[in-house]
This record gives structure tokens, sequence and C-alpha cells, in this order.
């Protein structure tokens, strides 16, 4: 009998959990398609006005189409390098191991414990001195590359590489070894496209992660041509007269390519979240 | 499978070409975390306007202790830290219990819906929450027609209900963020443990204390660092749910080194020191919490 009544209980506890995490979501959504008056009355009924609203969004002085310019460009050159730089490093770790790296590795590790909060300052102070310093202005406060060059080698991404070259089999390295491809050639032509899902589940988080990346961008990318999404999301919900269908539909816009990610490939996305792979 | 162990040594010339993986990532990870870290602790003892500091001591330090907005911050941030992350991974482990159990229906999609909110980024999410939870927003609308309130809340202007609100929306966004970490875990535990103590007799509640607790807790240890480091960093949220108000009822620690640096006149050695009180705290606290994990066993 009162088992019975737990197991209820149970469905009636996750419907209510899922109710409460989807409705948000959910409301987002119907707010996007509704008049700004409408939304503050507490409408729940989807409406024609998304496309008005898009608009006003686009007509207004957010500079939202440079913002998703801007970020697209950050994510993906981001993307790009640091599968590149940070598996590199992963990669080695266990394919050469030796003593000193084993030591470096550690150190790297170690970087992990670091929080971002500490490095707001030293960080701030450095990238406004690259603009004097010749061919570091490429990296200098208000460009992408400010945002991108520190998201390249990160702890987090190089222990996801390392872990999984470990289950990597020695055997094709000594085969392709033999064979006389020469060892960058073994990373990129034998282990890279072996690793497909690995990468897959890496590409995921490191693109979500700069996708919604708030407070770097914030202090780095301050000329409001050069300002990513989340800063330009800020902006709006700042104003005093929100107009929220509007306000809506730039979030709506800004969480289509990550909830594409999510429902397309949902397995890599907790693959790279929880730093496994399998298989 | 792994083939006969012959350890051979690698000849100098591999040696040396192996940095060239490494060297690259070791660049970027000096330039742009160890030596800023070494840096900011140089800048916390030196005052000074802008670019112009000079060495001044503990001078800093010493600032902080009676710094009221500081402590204001500080006081926050334990307060996120000590409510919310337990109430979220006791959340996230009950629901990924249930969701573990064999016999459940509709599995994957209360799994799916729960965790959904990953999806949305801290910005995004904390603008939709401030929309909600505005006065005339949708919740007290919600909660006027249900006669659970007369009156509108005041969730972004109160001292304590915007705290709660802070709360509530890092609870929403993070839970099912954990609880995937708890399923893959559940997911090693073997049923015949399980039946075995179910034939004893064992309740939910029992089998939930003696098997699923400390089967799980390595990762639910590997979470609490995570979480407490996430919380003692938190900066999104209140910047843009509350703006760190009102009267910085909401600030944190994070926003606080922001405030220093580009709401008031940059005052960077100031800021340095704020900063490595989260460092401190965070050395501390992972510590204390990896103790406490060692102990248990």
């Amino acid at each position: 009998m009162s088992k019975k009544v737990l197991r209820v209980l149970q469905y009636v506890f996750l419907t209510i959990a899922s109710i409460v995490s989807v409705f948000p979501i959910f409301w987002m959504i119907i707010a996007s398609t509704n008049q700004s008056v409408d939304v503050t009355k507490g409408t729940l009924m989807p409406g024609g006005y998304f496309f008005e609203n898009l608009k006003t969004l686009l007509a207004s002085d957010l500079q939202y189409t440079a913002a998703f310019k801007n970020s697209l460009l950050i994510a993906v050159v981001t993307t790009i390098l640091a599968m590149v730089v940070s598996s590199a490093a992963g990669y080695a770790f266990v394919i050469y191991k030796s003593r000193a790296r084993e030591r470096v590795f550690s150190l790297i590790l170690l970087s992990m414990m670091i929080p971002f909060a500490a490095l707001m300052v030293p960080l701030f102070r450095l990238f406004s001195k690259f603009n004097s310093m010749g061919p570091l202005k490429v990296i200098a406060l208000n460009t992408p590359m400010a945002v991108i060059i520190i998201a390249i080698a990160t702890a987090f991404l190089i222990f996801f590489f390392r872990q999984n070259t470990q289950s990597f089999p020695k055997e094709l390295i000594e085969a392709a070894r033999i064979d006389g491809l020469g060892e960058a050639g073994i990373f990129f032509r034998i282990f890279m496209p072996t690793n497909k899902s690995c990468y897959a589940a890496a590409i995921v988080v490191t693109f979500m992660t700069s996708w919604n990346n708030y407070l770097w961008p914030l202090i780095a990318l301050q000329s409001p041509e050069k300002r990513t999404l989340p800063l330009v999301i800020s902006a709006m919900g700042s104003s005093y007269t929100p107009d929220y269908g509007m306000i809506m539909t730039a979030v709506v816009i800004a969480t289509i390519p990550t909830a594409l990610i999510f429902f397309l490939m949902q397995k890599q996305f907790v693959a790279g979240m929880t730093g496994s792979v399998k298989g | 499978m792994a083939g006969p162990v012959v350890k051979k040594e690698m000849s100098p010339r591999l040696n040396r070409r192996a940095w060239v993986f490494i060297i690259p990532s070791i660049i970027l990870i000096v330039a742009f975390v160890f030596y800023p870290m070494i840096q900011a602790f140089i800048t916390s003892f030196e005052t000074g306007t802008g670019n112009k500091l000079a060495f001044a001591g503990i001078k800093n330090y010493k600032r902080l202790l009676t710094d009221t907005t500081f402590r204001k911050a500080l006081f926050n941030t334990l307060i996120y830290l000590v409510v919310q992350v337990p109430i979220m991974i006791l959340l996230a482990l009950a629901i990924s219990s249930m969701l573990n159990s064999k016999r459940l229906k509709f599995k994957g999609l209360f799994r799916t819906a729960i965790f959904l909110p990953c999806v949305t980024s801290l910005v995004a999410y904390s603008i939709i929450f401030k929309s909600l939870f505005a006065t005339d927003g949708f919740v007290n609308v919600l909660l006027m027609n249900l006669h659970v309130i007369a009156e509108p809340i005041s969730w972004i202007t109160d001292p304590v209900w915007a705290k709660i609100l802070i709360i509530l929306a890092i609870t929403w966004r993070w839970t099912g963020y954990n609880m995937v970490f708890y399923l893959s875990g559940l997911q090693g535990i073997d049923d015949s443990i399980y039946e075995a103590a179910e034939i004893d007799g064992a309740g939910a509640l029992q089998k939930f204390k003696s098997i699923t607790l400390p089967m799980l807790k390595p990762i639910i240890l590997f979470t609490t660092i995570n979480s407490t480091i996430g919380t003692l960093q938190l900066f999104d949220e209140p910047m843009n749910i509350t703006q760190g108000g009102p009267a910085n009822a909401t600030i944190t620690i994070s926003q606080y080194i922001y405030n220093i640096l580009f709401k008031y006149s940059p005052d960077f050695g100031y800021a340095a020191a704020v900063s490595y009180v989260i460092v401190i705290m965070i050395m501390v606290l992972s510590f204390i919490q990896l103790k406490v994990g060692d102990k248990n066993e």
C-alpha cells in the first residue's frame, strides 16, 4: 500500500520538477511571440508578434546582428584553436610520457583551482598594455582575439584529452611509425580521426562555454560594436523601460545554437560536460 | 588486450619533439593564468590610482577589515554557498535516484526536461528570471490569481526576497547539471545490490542511505567542490538579475571586484587584495571538503 503511494508521489515530484525546469524556457518562447503589454499581462498563448519583435530588435541601436557575428566568430575560432592546442597537449602527456612532463601536467592541473575572479584584475592590466606592444596589438583589448586567446589552452580540455588518450591503442602509433609517418602526422591523421566522439564532446562544451561567456568579454570588449550576445542581452535587461517581447526574441535567438547542439548531440553534450567519453 | 609491456626509452630526438605538442599550451597557461596570478599577488600589496602604484605593505588587507561593502559581499556569497549548494545537491540526488529506478516510466522525458535549463546561458536565464519575477511579472500575477499572496512580492527590490530569488535562479539552472553526474554514477552501481537489500526488507529511504549515498560519495564530493568554486565566483546572476542591489543586498565578491575596477575609480591594488580572498577561500574550503570526504571512508 505505502509502496504504491510512494510510487505516485515519485511521479508527482518528477512532474513538478520537470514543469518548473521547462516553464521559464517555454515562457521565453511565448514572450518572444507577443507584444510587451501582453507579456506583462501574463499571457501564455503564442502570439503572432515574433517578426515584429525581430524587426524592432534589428532596428534598435543595440547592434544585435554585429553581436551575433562577433559571438559566432569568437566561438568558432576559439573552438578550432582549442581543439588543436589543448588536445595536442593532452595527447602528448600520454604518448610521450616522461617524468618532466608528468610534473608539468600536475602544474597545469593546479591552474584549474585558480578562480577567474582572481585573474580579472591582472588580465585587464596585462591586455591594456598590448596595444602599444607592436605585434601583440592583435590580442589587445577590444579585439576578438583578446577573448579567444585565453580560452585556447585550458586545464579542463588538456585533462579531458589526456584521459581519453589513455585508451588509445599504442600499436597504431608503432605501426604508423614503421610506415614512415612523422609524429605530427600520427597526431593529425591517426589520432584525430579515430577519436571523433571525444572531439565531438570537447567541441560541444568549448563552443557552449565560449558562446555563453560573459565576465571576460564584459571586461575586454568595451566598445559597442565589438560586443558579444551575452553583453548585448545584459544591456537590454538593464534598460528602464524593458520591451519584454523584444528582449525575449533576442534571448531566443541567442539560445537557438546551444539548444540545437543540445537536441542533436545530447550524448556528446553530457559526455563533454561530465568530462567522460566511453568508446 | 595491451601488448607485452616493454619499457622502451624514448630517443632524445623524440623526447625533444614531444615538447612541441605541449609548449603552446604551457606558454598560454603561464602567460594568462600563472603570471597574472603572481602579478595580482604583488599588486595586492600596492596602492595608487590607475597604473601609478607604489608598495604599501598590508594596507589593502587592513582596509578589508573595515570595508562594509566587502563584508556584505562576503556575507552574501557565504549565504548563497551555505543555503543553495546543499539544497541543490539534495534535490539533484533525490531526482537522480528516482530516475534510476527501473520501473519508472517516461524516464527520458523527465531527464531531458530537468536537464534543459543547462541549455540557457547564464545571462539569458538571468534575464528570463528577472522578467518572470518583476513586480508586475508572471510569478506575482500567478501567485495573486491563486490567492497565495494579496500584494505583489518585491522580488528584485526587497533585500531578503532578492537573495531568495538569486538562490531560486541558481538552483533552477544547476540542479539538472549535477543530476547528470549522479545519474552516470548510479549506472555504475549493480542492480543486484539493490535487489539483495530489498530481499532483506530495506525500504526506499534505507536503500538510499546505505547504498546510494556511500557509492556516490566520490561524485558527491566532486560536485560539492565544483559548486563551491562556482558559487564563490558567482557573478553573472546577481549582475543581471538584481545588479547587486538593492543597496548591495545581493552583491557577491566577484561583482565587488568588478565594481572596484570599473564602477568606482579603478583601484587595482585593492581589487587584487579582494580577489585573493576568493583564492584563499577556495583553497581552504576545497581542502576541508577533501579532508571530510576522506574521513568518512
